[in-house]
């Protein structure tokens, strides 16, 4: 009875540790693809699902609280409005995809960006940065798990956290 | 060299919490060896020799050792009230204005001017004249810091949200090193500045100085230095006026070669250890804001050819 509850709490510590790393030097090897980039539900033959790349940092509070703060550092705020609301560009908070909701395609609209006013990150932003954006770019729809996404504002905060917002299905419009 | 020591007070400011620092000490030292000195002549009287001290004669010699103790707290009390007072009276006339503000982990450092085209942004690095009163407007920029120069003055917090100020004023030229005082996060240790107190002409060659926009690039490999800063990573977050970069959230570099640290003061500012920070600056110190930058050889050794102009 003993071993087994020790057996337990080493497991759920381990199982916490994802959660709670730091990566400050590697990038993991799956942040290096960017392939699979889907931008149209129209393929040749029978559609296929296109192959899915996971950010990262979709299940890494650190990363993803990093990206949150990317988020205001790089001006994302300027166009998509604070906390992702919306503004002069689309808001990131609702269920509405324009290009999409996977990491690897939001990946693409960060890094080539898109016609009517996204600018292009790519060659300014190195691909670490740009995982920690798709990841808290997904959390602000409740698409990444509840328990890594960021909980609070280094300041004053007028909407529910990431944390706390409820799972939106996306829905893929290809239009504003 | 004493950079960073309490005991060897730069400036007036420092002088007066050194001279408080020392009246501590001594009274403290004199209670240490009263006490240690009782104990020692009980301890070697022993018990069985006396007879049992009666009610009275207790009561008074509690009473007499509760007396010294409220004298001599009183007395530090005292001591310390008119440190602040003399602090407070430092005179600021025709006072040096310096904004400085604390982010993780680094200070930005504004001289104030009502001209704009007259005020100068440097980084990690204070430099103000001898003789004169410098007052110093502190902001955070994130979580609260501490500006500690312990050869200049006592130490204030940075708070977010708030205004504080600090007085101080450098008698003797010299380099002093000050740090964040207050946990501020993982390189709390790491966030240091220099101080450089100069002769006042000195100082003011060195501000008109730091108030001209980056020279343009010379040489070939310094022209494509400034397009990988301009096009790559370092616009992003960094500003240097005169090109392209003009980003605020890192500190300005416009000025970079004339320092004397990089990473606020966590290593010298040579080009093996610039090289190093461009690449890598999670191998020198981790979990600070700068990203590792990815820059190829060429890329690397043109931006640093860019960066040594920067003078």
């Amino acid at each position: 009875m003993r071993h087994a509850v020790v057996i337990l709490v080493v497991a759920a510590l381990a199982g916490a540790c994802e959660r709670e790393t730091r990566r400050y030097q590697e990038l993991p090897a799956a942040a290096n693809r960017e392939t699979g980039v889907r931008l149209t539900t129209l393929q040749p033959g029978a559609p296929q699902q296109s192959e899915t790349v996971q950010s990262p940092y979709q299940n890494n509070a650190w990363g993803m609280s990093e990206g949150k703060r990317l988020f205001a550092a790089y001006n994302c705020t300027g166009c998509h409005g604070v906390n992702g609301g919306g503004a002069i560009g689309p808001a990131l908070k609702d269920d509405k995809w324009i290009y999409g909701s996977q990491p690897d395609q939001i990946y693409s609209t960060i890094s080539q960006g898109r016609p009517d006013g996204m600018p292009s990150f790519g060659g300014h932003l190195p691909a670490q940065q740009i995982w920690m954006l798709v990841a808290y770019v997904q959390s602000m729809s409740g698409i990444t798990p509840k328990d890594a996404a960021p909980s609070r504002n280094d300041d004053q905060m007028n909407a529910i956290p990431e944390s706390r917002t409820g799972f939106l299905p996306p829905i893929q419009t290809g239009h504003r | 060299m004493h950079i960073q020591s309490v005991l060897h007070p730069a400036g007036i400011e420092a002088a007066l919490v050194s001279r408080l620092w020392w009246v501590m000490f001594w009274t403290c030292a004199v209670v240490w060896v009263a006490v240690a000195g009782a104990m020692l002549f009980a301890i070697r009287r022993g018990r069985t020799r006396v007879a049992p001290a009666n009610e009275r004669s207790v009561f008074r010699n509690v009473l007499v050792a509760a007396g010294i103790s409220l004298v001599a707290l009183v007395w530090l009390l005292f001591e310390s009230v008119l440190t602040g007072r003399a602090q407070e009276n430092v005179s600021t006339k025709d006072s040096l204005h310096i904004q400085v503000t604390g982010y993780q982990w680094w200070w930005d450092v504004q001289y104030e001017n009502p001209v704009p085209s007259l005020q100068v942004t440097a980084a990690n690095e204070i430099h103000i004249p001898v003789g004169r009163a410098v007052v110093v407007d502190l902001f955070a920029g994130d979580v609260i810091h501490s500006l500690w120069i312990p050869n200049l003055q006592g130490k204030i917090d940075l708070i977010p949200g708030r205004h504080n100020t600090l007085t101080l004023r450098a008698d003797a030229p010299g380099i002093y090193r000050g740090q964040c005082a207050e946990y501020c996060g993982a390189q709390h240790a790491h966030m240091a500045l220099v101080v450089v107190a100069e002769p006042a002409e000195q100082f003011e060659r060195w501000l008109s100085a730091n108030r001209a926009p980056a020279p343009a690039p010379v040489t070939p490999s310094q022209v494509r230095g400034k397009e990988v800063v301009e096009r790559g990573p370092c616009a992003m977050c960094h500003n240097i006026t005169g090109s392209l970069a003009s980003a605020r959230t890192a500190p300005d570099l416009t000025h970079i070669a004339s320092r004397s640290t990089i990473g606020a003061a966590t290593v010298p500012n040579t080009r093996g250890y610039l090289a190093g920070w461009i690449l890598d600056p999670q191998h020198i110190k981790p979990g600070n804001r700068m990203p590792p930058t990815g820059l190829s050889d060429e890329e690397l050794q043109a931006v640093l050819d860019y960066l040594e102009t920067l003078k």
